[in-house]
């Protein structure tokens, strides 16, 4: 007998067949993803257990139905019955027979498994992309990593490759002919065995000149030749920013109920697992104005109310004033999100456009607006915000603007907004 | 072999090791073949997590499976089960090769790891061995070597033509996984037999030979066409319960690496068949050793007190049969019918009644119980285990009765455990443990080979017992997708000739 201890295996040998499992049940699994992240927050997903539909997962086999068909079931435990006692038939047709059952043990048309948190989020921001990110990064990033780029005729010694350039000239010196070594060190030994006698000397002298022709041609055509010589090439490649800081704009004035701030804290969370997932690391900003913008930490940018008027180009300037003292743009890509129910003071409007379009935008990565309504939706036409940003946007700034009323409409517009599918997001912007 | 009594004594609740585990097993061995005469293949124990347990549970039970999504569904439900605590894990899992691999959890206790030895490595072991089903219809020897093959040959089939092919392939072979399976050996068919035959045939025509037969009148021309029809059937192989086989040799459209995929798929299916028919004697085979060697460990000192009485705790919970009315019934328990069916034998052997004399005339008090088992365990499946076995005073001791339901009406009790209703109830239950009957009956029956191919199959239907509709269509259309052509599958009256139903698949657009 033989002990073997596999404790220590590699672990998850399923994984694979998993994979393959979830990629089947993609549409249902989505469908369920989206279903359960609209009752819970998402960030604080701790494995989500999911329910799906089990249409496409069905193995079907060929068996009896359960529904029709005379059988006869042996049954433990009698207590009182005789031949021939009726017993009446249990509700749910067919009897509980215990011979039957379904083929493998597998009637229920619903199924519950376990995502892990990292499946979960991945399914949940599937196709979302963030949008013109390479141009951006090439633009401004101001690290370079070499990378091996294929070879070059030209180069320092230290980048030669010696392997590439004995192959041409292997290559070269065989379609060219050149004499090896073995041949002429062969006629050399013949030479020096050969005798004095009358036929040896003309045999002599016919191998002599053989030697001297292949000494000349294997002079003329060299070992080495520059042609054959490559260098390693290697190219410069921008090295991406992996920091990315996300900012937070809110307006905390009255007008602003729970309701709103829900929506908007949602959409942040939102916007942080998607930044989190495509970067190292993420900062985020809170910045909250009513007449006047401060910088606050998580807790009082959503639980405090603050009075006062409602003046947005505060929180540009103390935006601004944040990205300059402490990142600087080539480090750092950055996104700002506002939400705002679309109150502004008339007279600001004109001036917080203006910074915008001349000092916000040109260092955001995206800019994503966010006006926030009451549940009801009581609609009085576009606010004056709402229409000074749509200007911006029809400008042609990276800015995109977007309405929200309830709950269930946040994820709808965060995919549009960062939709793959180009068309559908630019077509949502108008 | 030396027993040691003192060296190793398994206390209730111990932690186990290597060390108690070697001598554990020597201990179970002296009991097992040295007492019992069982006869085993060489062992190896492995012992894992329960992590990797729910991994041997998704692949169906073998240590080695190629990679298909099924078993990534069945992992995740198992995963589910046990971690929101549904359902426990099983102590072991033991695998009919040569050597016997028995998976062991870590988490067992000794005395548990004492009971799964026995009961795995000795008992389920002997039976895997030495039944004859087993040994016609399985290589213990080879089956881990070919599901090494199996999985990397599908592995490479997925590099080489995507996993989305191999995947459709393989879902289609699931589905008829179950009709992938030959009942009876197959006759093999030389071109040397064939030409023999067939002189044969002639001169056996020559030595008959009769002008007369020549006069009758009105025996000519058209008769030739059904036998030409029987002449294709006969070549084609036909009827073929075996469909996957059918597929394998005979599908016009499917590509070499197609057919070995679906032979992987058939040998796994005929590999797993013998276990379906013996699940109840296999498991009261092993339930039977493990109880006769933990008592044997007790007398002997081996097992403590509490020990035993820890084993005794999961022994009879796995023994458990629960009433027809209790809520926890769910058929039969294999476990305890089988293990009480051993028990009775070995009662019939050694304490004989005047009624067991004249049931069990050749074994009743032959003092030889583990010869009978031995026999019995060597010979019989589980539908004529019991037809040959169940003996009036397990009836009564169990209180069986036969149900009959038509479908429709009321249910009536047949039979219950009175002189008159013995013999109706075992025939009865021998039935419903027969998996022939249990399992649909389709053969594939003809081709249509002069019109559209066709593929024309047919399911004798026994007591009305037809086919779910929405299951037969979906594994027709994947039979379709293998024949490549259109398929209908007859629904026949086994005895009226009756056609009830018919199901068509079309063969997908190529």
């Amino acid at each position: 007998m033989n002990i073997i201890d596999r404790r220590l295996n590699p672990q998850g040998k399923s994984l694979a067949n998993r994979q393959r499992f979830i990629r089947r049940a993609r549409k249902q699994i989505l469908d369920a993803v989206r279903e359960a992240s609209a009752k819970n927050g998402i960030a604080d997903a701790e494995g989500e257990r999911i329910r799906i539909r089990g249409d496409s997962l069905r193995e079907p086999q060929l068996h009896h139905t359960a529904r029709a068909g005379r059988r006869t079931h042996v049954v433990p435990g009698n207590k009182d019955f005789i031949e021939g006692d009726t017993i009446p038939r249990p509700p749910s047709g067919g009897g509980r027979g215990g011979s039957e059952g379904s083929p493998d043990g597998d009637s229920e048309d619903d199924f519950h498994f376990v995502l892990s948190q990292e499946e979960f989020i991945d399914l949940f921001l599937e196709d979302l992309e963030l949008p013109d990110l390479l141009r951006r990064q090439i633009t401004t990033a101001e690290e370079f990593t070499p990378s091996r780029a294929g070879y070059t005729t030209s180069g320092s010694a230290s980048n030669l490759n010696l392997v590439r350039t004995m192959r041409n000239s292997l290559s070269r010196r065989i379609a060219l002919h050149r004499p090896r070594g073995a041949e002429l060190s062969a006629i050399e030994a013949e030479i020096a065995a050969l005798g004095e006698c009358e036929a040896d000397a003309e045999r002599r002298r016919e191998l002599t000149a053989e030697l001297e022709r292949l000494t000349r041609r294997s002079r003329r055509i060299p070992f080495i030749d520059p042609i054959d010589i490559r260098f390693n090439r290697f190219q410069n490649i921008p090295r991406p920013a992996t920091s990315a800081v996300m900012f937070c704009l809110m307006d905390v004035s009255g007008s602003m109920t729970a309701h709103m701030k829900d929506l908007a804290k949602r959409f942040y969370k939102l916007l942080y697992l998607f930044l989190s997932r495509r970067y190292r690391n993420v900062e985020v900003v809170f910045i909250r104005h009513t007449h006047v913008a401060h910088e606050v930490d998580e807790q009082t940018f959503f639980h405090s109310t603050e009075s006062g008027g409602t003046i947005v180009s505060t929180a540009f300037e103390e935006m601004q004033r944040i990205l300059v003292s402490r990142f600087p743009r080539e480090q750092w890509n950055v996104y700002a999100a506002q939400a705002s129910d679309g109150d502004n003071m008339p007279a600001d409007n004109a001036y917080a456009v203006s910074l915008l379009e001349t000092a916000i935008l040109p260092s955001c990565q995206y800019f994503a607006y966010l006006e926030v309504g009451a549940e009801e939706g009581r609609y009085g036409g576009p606010t004056e915000l709402w229409r000074a940003y749509q200007r911006v946007a029809q400008s042609g700034h990276a800015i995109a603007i977007r309405k929200v009323n309830h709950r269930s409409q946040i994820y709808p517009v965060f995919r549009q907004l960062f939709s793959r599918d180009r068309s559908t997001r630019e077509e949502a912007g108008q | 072999m030396s027993v040691t009594t003192d060296t190793l004594r398994i206390k209730a609740g111990a932690d186990w090791d290597f060390t108690q585990l070697q001598s554990a097993h020597d201990e179970i061995e002296a009991v097992a073949l040295g007492e019992m005469g069982l006869d085993i293949y060489r062992t190896q124990i492995e012992v894992i997590t329960a992590e990797q347990m729910l991994d041997a549970y998704s692949s169906i039970g073998l240590p080695l499976m190629y990679r298909h999504w099924s078993f990534g569904k069945r992992f995740a439900r198992d995963e589910s089960l046990y971690r929101h605590g549904l359902r426990s894990l099983a102590y072991e899992i033991v695998i009919n090769s040569d050597p016997c691999i028995v998976y062991i959890m870590e988490e067992n206790t000794m005395a548990m790891q004492t009971l799964v030895l026995a009961h795995a490595a000795f008992g389920h072991n002997h039976f895997f061995k030495n039944n004859n089903l087993f040994r016609q219809w399985t290589d213990a020897g080879g089956i881990l070597a070919y599901m090494e093959f199996a999985k990397s040959y599908i592995a490479r089939c997925e590099e080489k033509y995507g996993e989305a092919a191999v995947e459709r392939l393989l879902d289609a072979a699931h589905a008829l996984m179950s009709q992938g399976v030959s009942r009876y050996p197959r006759r093999n068919f030389s071109l040397e037999d064939e030409e023999k035959r067939a002189a044969e045939r002639r001169a056996e025509q020559q030595r008959t030979f009769n002008d007369l037969w020549r006069t009758l009148p009105g025996q000519r021309g058209p008769a030739r066409r059904p036998t030409d029809a029987a002449e294709r059937r006969r070549l084609l192989g036909l009827p073929e319960e075996n469909l996957l086989y059918f597929l394998e040799k005979k599908a016009p459209l499917l590509k070499p690496w197609q057919r070995e995929v679906l032979r992987i798929v058939r040998h796994i299916g005929q590999y797993f068949y013998p276990q379906k028919q013996t699940k109840m004697m296999n498991e009261g085979c092993a339930t039977y050793v493990h109880y006769k060697v933990m008592n044997r460990l007790h007398e002997r000192g081996v097992l403590d007190d509490g020990a035993m009485l820890e084993f005794l705790h999961s022994h009879t919970s796995v023994v458990f049969q629960p009433d027809f009315d209790d809520r926890r019934y769910g058929g039969l328990n294999p476990y305890a019918l089988g293990f009480a069916m051993m028990q009775d034998i070995e009662r019939i052997a050694e304490r004989p009644s005047e009624e067991d004399r004249i049931w069990f005339p050749e074994i009743a008090g032959s003092g030889d119980a583990i010869g009978h088992l031995r026999e019995a365990w060597a010979n019989y499946r589980d539908e004529s285990f019991i037809r040959q076995f169940l003996s009036p005073a397990l009836i009564r001791k169990l209180r069986l009765f036969s149900v009959f339901d038509d479908g429709q009406s009321d249910l009536t009790v047949r039979a219950i455990h009175n002189e008159r209703g013995y013999r109706q109830i075992r025939g009865a239950l021998a039935d419903s443990f027969d998996v022939v009957r249990q399992e649909p009956e389709i053969e594939i029956v003809d081709v249509d080979l002069d019109g559209d191919r066709r593929l024309l199959l047919q399911h004798r239907v026994h007591s009305g017992m037809v086919l779910d509709q929405g299951d037969a269509e979906l594994v027709l259309q994947h039979l379709a997708t293998l024949w490549g052509y259109d398929v209908r599958l007859a629904e026949v009256d086994a005895i009226s000739e009756r056609v009830l139903r018919t199901h068509d698949a079309g063969a997908p657009s190529r």
